[in-house]
């Protein structure tokens, strides 16, 4: 159960996407974010989708995997998109009691769902494409100019990092413990939701022990191997801007162009 | 002088809570460490060898007595990461040495930590996961890997950043057999090809049989030490301490009891096979 998540994993590639420095795929990421919230006409928003398609099928990673990390959000798109199908204005096409259905609410599921899926085949696109560490060295050095204000930089992108190694293994811990349980009667199937609630004591206690232990052995392994801090520290992969970076952002100032002049010119949608 | 130099070392871990005097985790241990030597250290559970595996690296300062590695005393601040640069140390939990999530990177966090040029720091992590075979899994997740996998990683981190000697701490404990083969060859290797001091902390005596010299603890002290042969034949010795000795070691001392004469005592199962065939003729 715990094996198969796909959110947050990193698939190793030579693609143009993964050749991207992490931090000109953090910058993009951020400004396609503000960018999709900020389509309002169909054009527009046709933009920002092809552009979704075309890095999807640049950074030559199956679609499978994509689908899988959709799989997580779709209930939360199918909620927000009827959420928003009756919350229209305007002449009802269709009613029935209070429930009407408007061209204004449909145009406006329409946006709504194609905006949050773009966003998690975006942010799925990043980590699929960028190991962890790149992520967060990434992170550290476009935090860099915080230090001036004390923020400890190094050490957040640390923990960063730590802690996304720990993740798979903790959720294995989680499974062991859960299974340990079981065997000692321990029911977490039935009864009513406080019931439930309850029944994770006895995995969460013993799961927050063996990770303080693990804690302390993790740091025990780093100073073994001479860590002492971000001061004197280099890195083997290095990151540096390269025309490649040039060509993404020129492609993404075109896209967010694009879609602010279809903004001026076309009637809004919603 | 000896590259590792443990003279008349004590360690305890602070006082007990219920008032008594605190026990001693190491009572007294004198020790030389030659370089390109191949160690092995047994005895039980709790009786100090892996406090005292501590004590090779700087991780833990003894109470009195003192450590020189390379001619450098353990307990000199300045020298701390200079010593960790020479003496690496392997844990027992595989798991929890890894810190990055892609092998190559993991590897790579020993030289990082010391400043090294990036491109060397490439060469040294190529070198290291070539010599623990593990080169073809360099962009692979550690969780995915078996535990012998793991632990072959956890050496090769600690080989980049090229010690002269390495210390493990029970590596095998945590192991099926198929990973504890995989460990001990790859040692075997190191020391013999690359030359590197190997010192092992086990409780398997078919693991300490494979080193130049056994020494077996207990209680915090240094029981006897030895080529492997003369440690395995004080079988009575390690019996009254309640320690193994290798099968056939048993069987040859328990065939003597019957007044089959061995001139020696057989360490491994060819060994005694053989030694077998030669008696019963």
């Amino acid at each position: 159960m715990v094996r198969d998540v796909s959110f947050g994993q990193y698939f190793p590639g030579k693609s143009p996407i993964h050749r991207l420095d992490p931090r000109a795929k953090i910058l993009m990421f951020i400004a396609y974010i503000v960018i999709i919230f900020c389509t309002f006409n169909f054009v527009s928003l046709g933009i920002t989708a092809a552009f979704t398609v075309l890095f999807l099928v640049c950074s030559q990673i199956s679609f499978k995997f994509y689908l899988k990390s959709l799989k997580l959000i779709i209930l939360i798109v199918v909620f927000t998109s009827v959420l928003n199908l009756f919350y229209g204005s305007g002449d009802p096409l269709w009613q029935w009691g209070i429930f009407k259905i408007t061209q204004d609410g449909i145009n406006r599921a329409i946006f709504v769902t194609v905006r949050i899926v773009c966003l998690i085949l975006a942010s799925s696109c990043l980590t699929f494409t960028t190991s962890p560490t790149e992520l967060t060295d990434a992170i550290e050095r476009l935090m860099k100019p915080l230090r001036v204000i004390r923020v400890p930089v190094h050490e957040i992108a640390m923990m960063m990092s730590l802690a996304l190694r720990f993740v798979p293994t903790l959720l294995e811990e989680t499974d062991k413990i859960m299974q340990a349980q079981k065997a000692r009667g321990a029911d977490m199937e039935s009864g009513g939701f406080v019931k439930r609630v309850r029944a994770l004591i006895p995995i969460l206690i013993p799961l927050f022990v063996s990770a303080f232990r693990r804690a302390y052995d993790v740091a025990t392994a780093m100073e073994c191997r001479c860590y002492r801090g971000g001061a004197g520290r280099t890195r083997m992969k290095q990151i540096h801007l390269s025309a490649r970076d040039f060509v993404a952002f020129a492609i993404l100032a075109a896209v967010i162009g694009g879609v602010i002049v279809c903004n001026i010119l076309l009637t809004a949608s919603i | 002088m000896s590259f590792i130099s443990i003279e008349d070392v004590y360690f305890s871990y602070g006082a007990e809570e219920d008032g008594q005097t605190a026990k001693n985790a190491v009572d007294g241990v004198t020790l030389q460490i030659e370089e390109g030597e191949f160690v092995a250290v047994i005895g039980h559970n709790g009786c100090g060898k892996s406090t005292l595996a501590k004590h090779l690296n700087a991780m833990l300062l003894p109470d009195s007595g003192k450590i020189t590695v390379d001619g450098d005393d353990t307990a000199d601040d300045a020298k701390t990461f200079e010593i960790r640069e020479k003496v690496g140390l392997v844990l027992q939990n595989p798991d929890n040495q890894l810190v990055a999530s892609i092998v190559e990177e993991d590897v790579a966090f020993g030289p990082e930590n010391l400043g090294v040029e990036p491109a060397e720091i490439r060469r040294r992590v190529d070198e290291a996961l070539r010599a623990v075979d593990m080169y073809e899994y360099r962009e692979h997740a550690p969780y995915k890997l078996s535990g012998g996998q793991k632990q072959r990683v956890a050496i090769a981190g600690i080989l980049a950043i090229q010690p002269r000697c390495i210390v493990l701490d029970e590596p095998t404990a945590m192991l099926d057999p198929v990973g504890r083969e995989e460990v001990i060859s790859t040692l075997q290797r190191l020391n013999r090809e690359k030359k590197i001091t190997v010192v092992l902390i086990t409780h398997f005596m078919d693991e300490a049989v494979l080193a130049d010299r056994v020494v077996v603890m207990d209680g915090g002290k240094i029981l006897t030490q030895g080529t492997p042969q003369e440690v395995f034949s004080q079988v009575e010795l390690l019996k009254r301490h309640r320690l193994d000795v290798p099968q056939s070691a048993e069987l040859a001392y328990k065939l003597r009891g019957c007044g089959i004469g061995f001139e020696r005592i057989p360490l491994t199962q060819g060994d005694c096979v053989t030694m077998l065939e030669e008696a019963m003729r």
